[in-house]
């Protein structure tokens, strides 16, 4: 039987509000245990929340950049359960009236394909503390530093059919947020979380299977393995006779499946209700105007002006505008070389090559957009042979000085002194004289060619690479011709 | 000094007649020797009180002195005071001592009002007769056995004791006009939103009110003009101006429209109290005021809708006390949720469980609609009967209970007719309406209550208008037969 994969996302994304969502308590990460619960983080009695209004202005931002119905009402709710790093036995979420109504985003697929994901609807919400269950001897610790920090959860229509449609959804929701500067989507630090609804179908069929739900995957790798180890259990499940269970399910990278938290008969009555606390959210337009005009280019908009202002064509693009500060560095450095396609091959070549063997984020690359401008103007204005910028880059990348600095220590300028480059392929001629043969007795014109550019290959050799190219090229052929 | 009103002290005071700090000692010597006999003290601050006193009269050498400075008065004890214990009542919070005020214990702290200590109250203010507080009950100055009305009952037993000129109290659904009635005192409940609720332990936190239990409306007005204000720290606060209460306490009162809700005088009401408020009533007359019949259709569904949206919003509120940071944690617990059974069936009595319970039930799944949502349909519906009402009358008036002080115990068995003994006060705390009692007659030698009713920030009117009959009448001058 064929089978169909559905898969609807939660995205929780932590908002990079300096204090919390309901209390005046730093939401910095790293801090000492409770270090940063006020009385109202710690639900003391009769300490009431008072909403941080730097959360809804980054919940309206989102919402416009993923053209969204902004609520000019919305409303907050208690959502009623016990656990130990659950301060008040209730979580202020946006149950009935969330801030953000249904929007869309495009995802590039890799066979080039372009799909339109559906976003159900964005709320805000707290974060929960942490629970730690080590080095207390039988007992758990307690960390109410992140209780409280503002979330937006973004609930995605069912609209994806594949883990990699999953994924890179995903990596769009990222975009999105750090173009926007609402979130550092630091999924490490648990900035962004995700979980996973997935169920299967056979091909043809509309109504949904039973779902289930992989809770917190933190990584968009993990997102399209566990998406990937689900749908294979479910469909062994289901063609084995079995079915499928409405439940949680928790993902294991390291034995890469995902393995039952708790089932449905467990779930629990979360007894949702306005929070009287809080008033109603209202919001005019004015303020979504004002928001709207404050707006960056957003990724789809930056891909676009890529295309007609650099001439790359969309799949050039679409990598580059994964994240501002990528796409930052590609404009540096095509202004600065005067050379738009050459600086996407760059980047996307060695830049990306060696960021991922080293794991480090753009923020961090040690090779300057100046420096790689000035590598790319090299190759152009001839100092340098294209071969040997790569080990120009490669020593930028080390820390060993500025382009200009890195070809003159390691001698690499490209030799265009006619004299020199006569004198060179004189020599290589003369050592080659079984070579020049062969190539002189050749008839076939293609066959000649190859041995031709052998002799070429020996005089780059003996030049160390050095050797303008070109001008071997003309003279070598000067000095055959002559022979012949 | 100690049947001086507030206003007689605080003159006493400015005339240098008396010090705060001789005050203050006299009434500590008062609470020590008399309270047992009332139970209205949970917790005395004699130290915390005698230094506050000196403050207070240092200040007033200093020329700082305001109205209420220097002036000793008792908290319920639902106000969180900085490091002085607060128990709401409750076995629950026996030993905990927020370390934070209340905005309103902040206010009258800079106000120079000396704390000499924390009342008695229903627990969690879920009571009408003061005999829910894990402390024990409160017993009425009006006679031996006899209940103060609740939740307030330490607050107004100490003020009809003569123990303090005046108290804070909460009003949920009654909890200060009822036992002002009951205790022959004036209680005041400000508009909802009027006095912020910060650091007041939360019952229902759309419903609560803090306001005054006085000997007087004069006195009422000076406690009013200090703790009502914005409060930022309360989402529920309103960013109006505050007047000057006392100010336009002798406004005539020709032309005032008072209206008398048809539903008040049902079969509810004996005929003897009924005949002591329309009595009442005609002191009105005389001074001005015309009388008509009104209609508030809705009333008698107030009792119902009350106890699904307190018990609903206390279900949340309590579930904060769980063990875990503070209050009562029961002995070794065996895992998480061992320590939440434990721990909150030792901590909370009877009375609160069944309004947890209820509320839990309230808000669950398949019974939201039914309950929740009716009872808020019904709270809009008596809003709007009030509407209606105040666009032909200035105030309403009519009893504040449907009987004066009962016998400990003959209401205990049956929670049904507990709740009733609000049937008259409910109403205005659904609609967010300013409600106050003034003593109005007599009945069986126990004070009557004379409920009277505003429009929205309407306190100045209700003041003037409970002043005015205080001119004329003496029924705020009959002394308990019991106090000291």
């Amino acid at each position: 039987m064929q089978w169909e994969t559905v898969i609807g996302l939660e995205v929780h994304v932590q908002l990079a509000t300096q204090s919390k969502i309901f209390s005046g308590a730093s939401t910095a990460f790293g801090a000492e245990p409770n270090a940063q619960a006020s009385a109202i983080d710690l639900a003391m009695p009769g300490m009431l929340p008072v909403l941080n209004e730097g959360a809804v202005r980054m919940a309206v931002q989102f919402g416009l950049a993923v053209n969204a119905n902004i609520a000019h009402r919305s409303v907050f709710d208690r959502k009623n359960y016990f656990y130990a790093d659950l301060p008040k036995g209730y979580q202020i979420s946006q149950m009935y009236h969330p801030i953000v109504g249904k929007g869309e985003v495009s995802v590039n697929l890799s066979d080039g394909s372009e799909r339109t994901i559906g976003i159900e609807h964005a709320h805000l919400e707290e974060d929960a503390g942490k629970s730690l269950h080590e080095d207390f001897q039988g007992q758990s610790g307690i960390d109410l530093n992140r209780a409280g920090t503002p979330l937006l959860e973004i609930v995605s229509e069912p609209d994806m059919r594949s883990a990699e449609e999953a994924a890179a959804y995903l990596r769009k929701i990222h975009a999105i947020v750090t173009y926007l500067g609402i979130s550092d989507g630091d999924m490490s630090q648990g900035s962004m979380r995700c979980d996973c609804n997935v169920s299967v179908r056979p091909k043809g069929q509309t109504a949904f299977g039973t779902r289930s739900e992989i809770k917190n995957v933190n990584s968009f790798r993990f997102v399209e393995k566990a998406i990937n180890s689900e749908v294979e259990r479910q469909i062994e499940l289901i063609e084995d006779g079995g079915q499928v269970e409405q439940e949680t399910r928790l993902y294991d990278a390291d034995r890469d499946e995902t393995r039952s938290m708790r089932t449905k008969e467990f779930a629990n009555d979360y007894r949702y209700f306005p929070d009287p606390d809080l008033l109603p959210v209202e919001i005019d337009d004015d303020y979504i105007d004002t928001i709207r005009d404050g707006l960056p280019e957003l990724p789809d908009a930056k891909q676009a002006r890529f295309v007609t202002e650099y001439g790359l064509n969309a799949d050039e693009a679409g990598p580059l505008v994964q994240s501002q500060a990528l796409a930052d560095y590609f404009e540096q450095v095509a202004g600065g070389s005067g050379d738009a396609r050459q600086a996407a091959n760059w980047i996307m070549g060695e830049l990306a090559r060696l960021m991922n063997q080293n794991e480090v984020a753009i923020q961090d690359c040690p090779v300057s957009a100046d420096s790689l401008a000035t590598l790319i103007l090299r190759v152009q204005d001839g100092t340098i042979s294209g071969k040997l910028a790569k080990q120009v880059f490669e020593a930028l990348w080390n820390g060993d000085g500025s382009p200009d600095e890195i070809i003159e220590k390691q001698g690499l300028k490209q030799v265009s002194d006619s004299g020199e480059i006569e004198a060179l392929v004189d020599q290589v001629l003369a050592d080659n004289q079984a070579m020049v043969d062969d190539y002189l007795g050749e008839e076939v014109a293609k066959k000649q060619k190859k041995k031709f550019n052998a002799l070429v290959g020996q005089v780059m050799k003996a030049s160390q690479g050095k050797a303008n190219p070109a001008q071997v090229n003309e003279i070598l052929q000067k000095r055959l011709d002559t022979k012949g | 000094m100690h049947t001086s009103t507030l206003s007689e002290l605080a003159q006493a005071l400015e005339a240098g007649e008396t010090t705060s700090e001789a005050l203050t000692r006299e009434t500590l010597e008062r609470i020590q020797a008399h309270d047992g006999r009332y139970n209205s003290f949970i917790t005395v601050a004699e130290e915390r009180a005698l230094e506050q006193a000196r403050a207070a009269d240092q200040a007033r050498a200093d020329g700082r002195a305001g109205p209420l400075t220097g002036i000793p008065f008792a908290h319920k004890d639902i106000f969180c005071t900085e490091d002085l214990r607060t128990t709401c009542g409750s076995r629950m919070l026996e030993n905990f001592a927020p370390p934070y005020n209340a905005t309103v214990a902040q206010k009258l702290d800079d106000a120079g009002a000396v704390c000499v200590g924390k009342a008695n109250m229903d627990e969690f203010a879920m009571g009408s007769s003061n005999e829910t507080s894990y402390f024990g009950p409160v017993t009425n100055p009006w006679g031996d056995g006899l209940v103060p009305g609740g939740s307030s009952g330490g607050s107004a037993a100490a003020v009809a004791a003569r123990l303090v000129p005046a108290a804070t109290a909460t009003d949920t659904g009654g909890s200060i006009r009822q036992p002002a009635a009951l205790c022959g005192l004036t209680g005041l409940k400000p508009t909802y939103g009027r006095i912020s609720r910060y650091g007041i332990i939360a019952f229902a936190s759309s419903l609560d009110q803090a306001g005054t239990l006085t000997r007087d409306a004069r006195d009422a007005a000076l406690m009013l003009n200090t703790m009502a204000g914005f409060d930022p720290r309360d989402s529920t606060s309103l960013d109006r101006e505050v007047p000057d209460y006392s100010a336009s306490l002798e406004n005539d009162l020709s032309g005032l429209r008072i209206g008398l809700p048809k539903e008040y005088f049902s079969d509810d009401l004996s005929p003897e109290m009924a005949e002591q408020v329309r009595n009442a009533v005609r002191e009105y007359e005389k001074l001005g005021a015309t009388v008509k019949e009104i209609s508030l259709p809705h009333s008698h569904l107030a009792v119902a809708a009350y106890y699904v949206i307190a018990p609903a919003e206390a279900s949340a509120n309590l579930s904060r006390f769980d063990g875990v940071r503070y209050g009562h944690r029961c002995e070794n617990p065996q895992d998480l949720n061992d320590l939440y059974l434990r721990s909150r069936s030792e901590g909370f009595g009877e009375e609160v469980k069944r309004r947890i319970l209820v509320g839990t039930y309230a808000l669950s799944a398949g019974f939201f609609d039914a309950y929740y949502l009716k009872a808020q349909k019904v709270r809009r519906l008596i809003q709007q009967d009030f509407t209606d009402a105040f666009s032909e009358v200035d105030l309403i008036m009519g009893p504040t209970s449907p009987s004066p002080a009962f016998a400990q115990g003959d209401k205990t068995d049956d929670p049904i007719t507990m709740y009733l003994e609000d049937i008259f006060t409910i109403a205005s705390n659904l609609a967010g309406l300013p409600a106050m009692s003034i003593p109005g007659g007599m009945v069986n030698n126990l004070p009557v209550g004379l409920q009277i009713i505003g429009n929205y920030f309407d306190e100045a009117r209700m003041l003037n208008a409970a002043h005015r009959f205080q001119k004329v009448t003496d029924w705020h001058e009959k002394v308990a037969p019991n106090s000291v």
